[in-house]
């Protein structure tokens, strides 16, 4: 089968909440006006609306807080006789060496390797999808999915945080507290999460080309 | 609006291409021939075997929340905490911002789905679609991804590793609950909530 027709050339819409099909009437009404899905009521769009520059805005944000999520420490262990502040890296270091390599892994590739992995992915997503250009499509679409499906457990290291923080609680003898750098973190894994989900898959596929 | 649907198509939300809709049998996954996302999948979990999971999950949310998760020991001293411990103890930590996410990502949004799923199931499983059908729909649509039980048992098991270090660990039944949780959640993570929505429409034709 070769005759692979797109809604946008058939004049049809999928409805992105239910998945339903409607044929789009929008072109005889105002632009830019949304219809409402006849099944579920939510704004039916041939794209969703603005992605690119919502997907820009979102990832460079997100980027700007993922500077002090790693500069400034997360966490501080205190004892009587030190004080010890941690960052996400040191975190992961400290893990390693207190003979938990595995986990070690683990939690550099959630806090770590994915937020990175969000950035150059969502970022040459955006520039390739805009340059309209052909390459690579379906990997790119791949690309994306992976994206969309490790995205949220970068929270890991939150939850690490919020647990010790309530755990341990030995007044003098021993203390944990949640330093700035955790909200920095936790606002870059939703920020990067509401990127990933206003890019639209669809314009990987919209380009000048579009035959392949 | 004059807006005419048709239940007969399939477009793909990845890449925008049509497909005239096939019914699948048992196994089959219908996938994009131009971009490979999966089109739709034939479910083997029948709606009561779904509202089964849903009712079991609940229960062991309960447990989850009510049980401490785990206990750490120094010099004869104790201290454990659950959930509601957590996002308390991040509150007044200063760390407004992730208290109020840990309480969305791992209490509101998880007890949110469950409930409204299990109330559009209990109507399902007798061919009628429940009040408030499509609002709760959209809901579950949106806040979906939002839910990460799963992730904070991974993070619990990295919290006592660390705190293995230096304390004496008692896992508690909180954790083994949050573990049978997480199984259950990969169970529905297979299970597109789509076909709710066609459902009484099969039923009524």
């Amino acid at each position: 089968m070769n005759a692979l027709r797109r809604a946008d050339e058939l004049g049809l819409i999928a409805c992105t909440v239910c998945g339903l099909v409607c044929r789009d009437m929008a072109e005889d009404g105002q632009p830019g006006e949304a219809v409402a899905c006849p099944r579920c009521g939510s704004g039916l769009h041939r794209r969703k609306p603005n992605s690119y520059a919502r997907t820009w805005a979102l990832l460079i944000a997100a980027f700007l807080m993922y500077i002090p999520a790693n500069v400034l420490p997360i966490m501080r262990t205190a004892s009587l006789n030190d004080i010890d502040d941690n960052t996400i890296i040191s975190g992961v270091v400290e893990l390693w060496r207190a003979g938990s390599p595995n986990l070690a892994v683990i939690v550099f590739t959630a806090s770590i390797v994915v937020p990175m992995l969000k950035f150059l992915a969502l970022g040459a997503l955006l520039l390739s999808s805009q340059l309209g250009s052909g390459w690579a499509r379906v990997q790119r679409a791949k690309l994306y999915r992976l994206v969309e499906l490790v995205g949220y457990w970068s929270m890991l290291d939150v939850f690490v945080v919020a647990l010790l923080t309530a755990l341990v609680r030995f007044s003098v003898l021993s203390l944990v507290e949640p330093l700035p750098g955790v909200i920095f973190f936790g606002l870059t894994v939703v920020l990067t999460m509401l990127a990933s989900m206003s890019f639209d898959p669809r314009l990987i596929w919209d380009g000048r080309d579009s035959d392949d | 609006m004059g807006t005419i649907s048709s239940p007969t198509l399939l477009i793909c939300e990845h890449c925008d291409t049509v497909y005239r809709r096939r019914a699948l049998v048992r196994g089959d996954v219908a996938r994009c021939a131009r971009c490979d996302a999966e089109l739709e999948r034939h479910h083997l979990l029948s709606v009561n075997a779904m509202l089964a999971l849903v009712v079991t999950a609940m229960i062991v949310f309960v447990q989850a929340n009510v049980w401490p998760i785990v206990t750490l020991g120094l010099n004869g001293q104790h201290s454990s905490t659950t959930l509601w411990g957590m996002i308390i103890a991040m509150w007044h930590e200063q760390a407004q911002v992730v208290s109020v996410l840990v309480a969305f990502t791992l209490f509101f949004f998880p007890l949110a789905k469950m409930l409204s799923l299990g109330w559009l199931l209990w109507f399902a499983r007798r061919g009628r679609r429940a009040p408030g059908f499509a609002r709760l729909m959209v809901g579950l649509h949106h806040f979906g991804p939002w839910t990460m039980s799963e992730v904070f048992v991974l993070g619990a098991l990295v919290a006592i590793v660390k705190a293995h270090t230096y304390f004496d660990v008692v896992a508690d039944p909180g954790i083994y609950a949050y573990g049978a949780l997480t199984l259950l959640i990969t169970i529905f993570a297979g299970v597109d909530l789509r076909q709710l929505w066609d459902a009484p429409l099969e039923s009524a034709a």
